[in-house]
């Protein structure tokens, strides 16, 4: 009996894929240790960790070694899977508090295979709410387990399901949200490229709940290898008669198509992304009527996201009472969450509601990965909040996260160090939301340009005190006024930047500096004439030409002229060019 | 009535609203952009916040958006609270970031709802201090200009144009903070309502064009109420001048007929009344062959009434496109038994049977707004969309009726657009378009069949009889018709309030017959049936309540009486019937006079012409094809030259004889007629008489804010001269007077105070009054009288059955003096069946000549598979085609072609 997984996959991005070599050689040492019987070695699809060489995850502990050559195998082999001892040279993330759910088979499972989903009990939570549950009884099953919309608004499961099984009428739709598209988040796309069954046995699940009988997999097109994985999946399943009429001898029928977003982030958002499915202007509309009782095509509908469905088959395989005993009071399960910017271990971490931020960040992240003070992370995608190092013990669900002035979300974390200028970093958001907003209501579509405008008075050195007061004024109009979650949300980067580091504005406004040099504007480059080797890489790269001398007697920026774009800092090779 | 807390003061208000339109009717003013009257909520501006209080002790309470709240009894809110107003000025300092600010330049200054909000939020500082985002303008076409950079995207224009017109070629594009409204490319814009779009515009993006030719500002404009003359809908207008020039057309609300909006032809269609072809002076012929030269007009009068002396009958020829009471001056000038219509006797013989229809039909019948709240509608032969366009847009609203029921099973309330629609995506009620040509409801219809006109009239006859056994069945009907009409009958009785909406553009009575037979059929089993038709002129159904007879019979008169002359009245004989019988009836008696404003083909033909004022420069009555009495007033003051029609023919009468009425005012005659033509019995409710005063006072025409009253005229003489008198109205051409009058048909100009724009009309609630033409006695034993079914279309062996095909810009007569309908009128079309075409080698776009044993018309081809074998639909009202009297067997061949 297999006891021990070992997930291989070589995460340099170029070169030859040495994956296949290094499988082969594992499978000799395990083979030739005698171990065949209790390891399993996996060539896995994705681990969620990237440019870090030959990496090996060893489950259940979730020891991660990385950067592995062809000798280390034989380590590996002897002390961690004979002898379960870690190879403390090579350990890249160690045995830590994560929780794998959601996770469960991504990258133990082939993808691509049907009957490795089976094998590991997949379809079994379709199978028993069909055959030993109604419908009610599987809603039931949701309340008990506590399960949240994963989405980021922490809707309760059951009740949005309920609410479309009682809402009248003659078709209803399930829609799965894999639109995901805020930046530095990819755990929706792990999950659909990693194990598309579990996602599809989640909505097969809410089918049978609320009596739908046709679904759509909303995915965004940025995702080719999950939609054709997804695609995959679902012919598979229409193969082996899970799909499609009388799906396991029982009356249930059900029709899933896949859904290719077109780029727009606002598409996410649940009746935005109804009228994209129905050919429409991707633009949210005011509700109520909600989707539950008017949805898809006037149908009822339930839309749930990628993770949420992901955890629904979990649940129903495994019992509600295992899933909820993990997580807090009101917030149940694991959360999957994208762990990347300035951490060591960067990749994406499944950890149980409740986890205070500080183990996430500095247990399994590993902290940052610069070896500089932490500055805060951020969370929530563009539209949450930053949260400064002080509160880094709150533990991470719905409630505790909305009480610090960002959210959920669906599951970015951005770890920021000194480096970062919070200025900017609340501008970069913005700019996302200004970008992404559909234009529908007046506070989101200019209420957001208008601070845009603002932050870029102030990072470019131009800003004044007053300037705080009207991006506080609009911020609040934006999260009054607006009609959906995209507008009331953009403002929160710069209302939380603005309460945690207020001195980083000051500094911006007043002393017209940027503490972290990011905002290039606020610079001065100076040409060191003692180290200057007068190689004249700045003069010819300069956009401006405002750098002139000669050999003789050096060479000088016209700080009248110079547009502070940091291409002299960036091409001098010997650190001549100064700046402050 | 429920009781609604406003600022802690108790107002009494009706529910089934939302907050933001019973605020406004209680006389509040609550700034909003995307909520209009007739397109309902959406939520999308977020300008129109308030603040919602749970119950008295509640102190913080929470800001709502008014127009997405439902007003409930006992409901407190507060509009002046302190966050509610910072809110809304938040809001419009949004909106205004991107404005360009250009009001003294804009067409809409001075009439804009943006301006009027911006006012009333008290925003007048720009804080925002970087560059504003522009746009590039496109060419929309003849009718409406583009200034996109003064848009602030409140997506009104899209929600008429697309969800309540059912256009489909205005989008809005873009992304974030610049989205663009307009066309994927330059052109014109296709719906036939897009001239709405400058009234639903609450800024100046979409403004109307004909009227920058001959701009002036509106706060100079003189307005009176009018009504439409370009087809028999009777739309409510309201007509704008300055110094003599009609400016520009708008709607004015009626509730019963137009709701908020107009056709294209009815709005821009206006500019006849300054064409160049009016006749401005008396003009008058020496000589049968003379030229015609301007004459005195003691002279003309003196010259017409002479030809009452000799002793020979004078024949007055009626006509729709007049007034009533000029149709019954000139009545009681040549009394009853030579007093006849400008119609052919087919034309006649339909008018007639409609107008016979409507007032002896047990179902009731229809308003516009009755049928825009059909549950289910049976268009029978007419295509409304280019006969009585408006008609269409009502038909399209009812196709919406199911959508509204299932919402409300579902607790949404009717106002709440976007919810609606949401729910509505495949709750359509059923609209059966039976059709001799394609129509653009077609998209919207649950049934669509396209036949030649006996075929739609059998289809007709099937419905009645498969709603009452005993209305007589048409012979040797398909199984297919069969129980087509057998569904469509089961729809007609199961829906609430069925209309049932045919007209005279098929040219078929046995279509109106059929019509008529399936509503008093569908009335014994659906009490709630309803039948609206359409004539083919403004006035057609007042003129047949005078009696006259058609035009051949008017031959026949004169002939045989050997008259002295004919009185031709507002009419082009031309158009009307066959020219032999236009020409033998303007060449038999000895003189004769036409009175007209226009210089038509019939008035060159003249001895004497009296010039006529257009529906711009007169007071008169029009009875629409509801039978309902409208009024309209002159907005232009009386002139030296021409007058009205009934003032010529009541100078006449003076003279010709002693006994004659004395026609002083408008009041005069409209009571003279009420007590001597029985059918008429209803007219002087119309409108308030010409003592009518509010307060004490009359209305003025022209805004308070007139500007350069004493300096207009001083190239003429410095002292100010004194207002044109109106004897005919309660109105007065000044800026004194009452500005917003509660009579609706008084209403010369939506105004409230701080509310200068149209939008104003939301606090208007003056229903027009119920004046319609009394039903005729013996209604009952009136149904189908005697009606049979028509035998079912068969083809000829060389002559091919030639169907009208009307269009909303070319066929109608008076729009196509105006240089921008005429624009977009095209050359008479024939459309042919594929196989008939390629039977006669005709293609595409070919020249096409048609032609019966007298007359023969070029025309252009086009092919189409909805035209039945054996069938073609030929353009109507086109100067290429005068003179067919269409549905008409007629010969077809390539032009050319031996």
């Amino acid at each position: 009996m297999t006891t021990t997984v070992v997930l291989i996959r070589d995460t340099d991005s170029g070169g030859a894929d040495r994956t296949r070599d290094v499988h082969d050689l594992f499978t000799q040492k395990v083979r030739d240790a005698g171990l065949q019987n209790e390891v399993q070695v996996v060539r896995a699809a994705d681990l969620g960790i990237y440019n870090k060489g030959m990496v090996a995850k060893i489950l259940p502990q979730g020891i991660v070694y990385a950067g592995i050559a062809d000798a280390d195998v034989d380590d590996i082999v002897t002390t961690t899977l004979a002898q379960k001892m870690p190879v403390s040279r090579l350990v890249y993330c160690g045995a830590n508090e994560q929780v794998r759910i959601v996770m469960r088979n991504c990258g133990i499972v082939n993808p691509e295979c049907i009957e490795d989903y089976i094998a590991r009990k997949g379809y079994q939570g379709i199978k028993r709410a069909l055959y030993d549950l109604t419908p009610e009884k599987a809603i039931e099953e949701l309340k008990t387990s506590g399960l949240r919309g994963r989405g980021g608004a922490g809707y309760p499961t059951w009740l949005k399901w309920s609410l479309a099984r009682n809402a009248f009428g003659d078709r209803k739709f399930v829609i799965c949200n894999g639109d995901e598209g805020d930046p530095g988040a990819y755990m929706d796309r792990s999950v659909l490229e990693g194990d598309p069954h579990s996602v599809i046995e989640g909505m097969m699940i809410a089918a049978y709940c609320i009596g739908a009988t046709k679904g759509f997999l909303y995915i965004r097109a940025e995702y080719p290898l999950a939609i054709k994985r997804v695609q995959k999946a679902l012919d598979d399943a229409y193969g082996t008669g899970l799909l499609g009429k009388d799906i396991l001898g029982t009356s249930f029928c059900l029709d899933l198509e896949v859904r290719l977003g077109a780029g727009a982030f606002v598409c996410g958002e649940e009746t935005a992304l109804i009228a994209s499915v129905e050919g429409k202007r991707g633009t949210p509309r005011p509700r109520p009527p909600y989707p539950s009782d008017v949805g898809l095509f006037g149908k009822p509908t339930v839309i749930n996201n990628v993770e949420t469905f992901a955890n629904v088959s979990y649940i129903l395989l495994n019992g509600a009472k295992t899933f909820a005993s993990i997580g807090t009071d009101k917030s149940k399960g694991t959360k999957v969450f994208a762990l990347t910017g300035k951490i060591r271990n960067s990749g994406l971490v499944e950890i149980p509601m409740g986890t205070p931020l500080r183990v996430i960040i500095e247990d399994i992240g590993g902290g940052v990965a610069s070896g500089k003070k932490i500055l805060a992370v951020q969370t929530g995608g563009p539209s949450g909040g930053v949260i400064p190092e002080q509160h880094f013990d709150t533990p991470v669900s719905y409630e505790h996260l909305l009480e610090l002035g960002s959210f959920m979300g669906s599951g970015g974390m951005i770890v920021m160090d000194e480096d970062d200028c919070l200025v900017d970093i609340a501008k970069f958001y913005l700019g996302f939301c200004v970008d992404e907003s559909c234009g529908k209501c007046a506070p989101c579509r200019i209420g957001g340009f208008q601070m845009l405008k603002v932050l870029e008075k102030i990072t470019d050195g131009k800003g004044m005190p007053e300037d705080l007061d009207t991006l506080k004024r609009i911020a609040q109009a934006m999260r009054k006024a607006s009609l959906c979650a995209l507008g009331q949300g953009a403002p929160n980067p710069i209302i939380s930047t603005m309460k945690y580091f207020a001195e980083e504005y000051r500094q911006h406004i007043v002393d017209r500096k940027c503490r972290a040099g990011k905002c290039t504007r606020l610079m001065r480059f100076e040409i060191l004439d003692t180290s200057c080797k007068r190689c004249k890489l700045c003069v010819v790269n300069c956009p401006v030409h405002c750098i002139a001398g000669d050999r003789e007697k050096g060479y000088r920026i016209d700080q009248e002229k110079c547009i502070k774009c940091g291409r002299c800092f960036e091409v001098c090779k010997f650190e001549a060019v100064a700046r402050s | 009535m429920a009781t609604l807390y406003i600022d802690n003061k108790p107002y009494e208000f009706e529910e089934g609203r939302n907050l933001l339109h019973t605020c406004l009717g209680l006389g509040f003013d609550i700034p909003h952009f995307c909520w209009h009257p007739a397109l309902d909520s959406v939520g999308a501006c977020r300008q129109c916040a308030v603040k919602l209080f749970k119950d008295e002790n509640d102190c913080t309470g929470t800001i709502v958006m008014s127009c997405m709240t439902a007003a409930r009894d006992n409901m407190r809110i507060s509009i002046d609270d302190k966050e509610a107003h910072e809110f809304r000025a938040e809001v419009i300092g949004f909106l205004m970031a991107n404005h360009p600010h250009d009001c003294p330049v804009c067409d809409e200054g001075g009439e804009c709802h943006l301006q009027d909000m911006t006012v009333l939020t008290g925003h007048t500082y720009r804080e925002h201090r970087f560059k504003k985002r522009t746009h590039r303008n496109q060419d929309l076409g003849p009718f409406v200009h583009h200034e996109m950079n003064r848009c602030i995207a409140c997506y009104r224009c899209v929600r008429f144009y697309r969800d309540y017109a059912g256009g489909k070629d205005l989008e809005v594009f873009g992304w974030h903070d610049s989205v663009y409204f307009g066309r994927h490319e330059s052109g014109v814009l296709a719906s036939e309502f897009a001239g709405n779009l400058v009234e639903v515009c609450p800024t100046g993006v979409f403004t109307d064009k004909t009227f920058r030719k001959h701009f002036t500002r509106k706060w100079d404009l003189c307005s009176a109420p009018s009504v439409c003359v370009h087809c028999s809908l009777g739309c409510n207008t309201i007509a704008g001048q300055r110094s003599g020039v009609l400016r520009r057309i708008l709607n004015r609300f009626s509730e019963d007929v137009n709701g908020y909006f107009l056709c294209d032809r009815g709005r821009f269609g206006y500019e006849f009344v300054n064409g160049s072809r009016r006749v401005r002076t008396p003009l008058a012929k020496k000589g049968r062959n003379q030229k015609l030269e301007p004459l005195d007009r003691s002279a003309a009068i003196k010259r017409v009434a002479e030809l009452f002396s000799s002793g020979r009958p004078v024949i007055g020829i009626g006509s729709g496109r007049a007034s009533l009471e000029s149709n019954f001056a000139l009545r009681q000038l040549v009394g009853p038994q030579r007093f006849f219509v400008a119609e052919s006797e087919t034309q006649h013989s339909i008018t007639t049977e409609i107008v016979h229809a409507l007032r002896r039909t047990p179902a009731s019948r229809a308003s516009l707004r009755d049928v825009a709240k059909a549950g289910a509608v049976l268009v029978l032969g007419e295509d409304v969309t280019n006969t009585a366009p408006l008609l269409a847009l009502a038909v399209r609203q009812a196709c919406r009726t199911a959508a509204l029921t299932n919402a409300h099973g579902l607790g949404i309330d009717p106002w709440n657009d976007a919810a609606i629609r949401e729910t509505g995506h495949n709750v359509r009620s059923s609209l059966v378009v039976a059709t001799p040509t394609l129509t653009k409801l077609d998209d919207v219809a649950t049934t669509v069949y396209h036949a030649p006109p006996d075929d739609i009239s059998r289809l007709g006859f099937a419905i009645a009889h498969a709603l009452d056994g005993s209305a007589p069945a048409p012979r040797g009907l398909s199984p297919e018709i069969e129980a087509m009409a057998r569904g469509i009958a089961r729809d007609l009785a199961q829906a609430a309030r069925p209309a049932v909406v045919s007209g005279a553009g098929s040219g078929s009575a046995s279509v109106v017959e059929a019509a008529a037979g399936v509503a008093a059929a569908l009335y014994k089993v659906n009490h709630d049936a309803c039948l609206c038709m359409s004539l083919s002129e403004c006035n057609s159904f007042g003129c047949t309540l005078l009696g006259g007879r058609d035009l051949t019979a008017a031959l026949d008169a004169a002939e045989r009486d050997n008259a002295e002359a004919v009185v031709v009245l507002e009419a082009d004989l031309y158009r009307n019937c066959d020219p032999a019988i236009a020409g033998a009836l303007l060449t038999l008696p000895r003189n004769v006079v036409v009175i007209d404003h226009t210089l038509t083909a019939t008035a060159a033909m003249a001895d004497l012409v009296l010039p006529a004022a257009t529906f711009a420069e007169a007071s008169g009555t029009f009875v629409n094809n509801e039978g309902r009495f409208q009024r309209f007033f002159s907005a232009i003051a009386p002139q030296a030259g021409f007058a009205p029609g009934y003032r010529w023919i009541a100078e006449i009468l003076s003279v010709v004889g002693p006994e004659a009425p004395r026609w002083e005012t408008l009041d005069d005659i409209v009571n003279d007629m009420e007590s001597r033509v029985a059918d008429c019995a209803g007219i002087r409710a119309a409108a308030p008489s010409a003592s009518f005063r509010e307060g004490s006072q009359k209305i003025a025409r022209q805004s308070f804010r007139a500007s350069g009253r004493t300096a207009l005229l001083a190239n003429t003489s410095v002292a100010e001269s004194p207002n044109p008198a109106d004897p005919d109205s309660a109105l007065a051409f000044s800026p004194e007077g009452i500005q917003a009058p509660r009579e609706q048909p008084l209403v010369a100009r939506y105004w409230a105070p701080g509310i200068n724009s149209v939008q104003a009309v939301s606090k208007y609630h003056g229903d027009p009054p119920a004046a319609l033409v009394k039903g005729e006695a013996g209604a009952d034993a009136a149904e189908n009288h005697g009606a049979k079914a028509p035998a079912a279309f068969a083809s000829h062996a060389s002559e091919w059955l030639v169907m009208p095909l009307h269009h909303i810009f070319g066929s109608e007569e008076l729009s196509m003096l105006s240089p921008s309908v005429a624009s977009l009128a095209r050359s008479a079309l024939i459309v042919l069946n594929p196989e008939d075409a390629a039977k006669l080698s005709i293609r595409e776009n070919d020249a096409v000549e048609v032609s019966n044993y007298a007359l023969s018309c070029a025309c252009v081809a086009a092919i189409a598979s909805w035209v039945t074998k054996g069938s073609a639909a030929l353009s109507v009202g086109r100067p290429e085609t005068q003179g067919l009297d269409l549905p008409e067997w007629l010969w077809i061949r390539k032009a050319g072609a031996p």
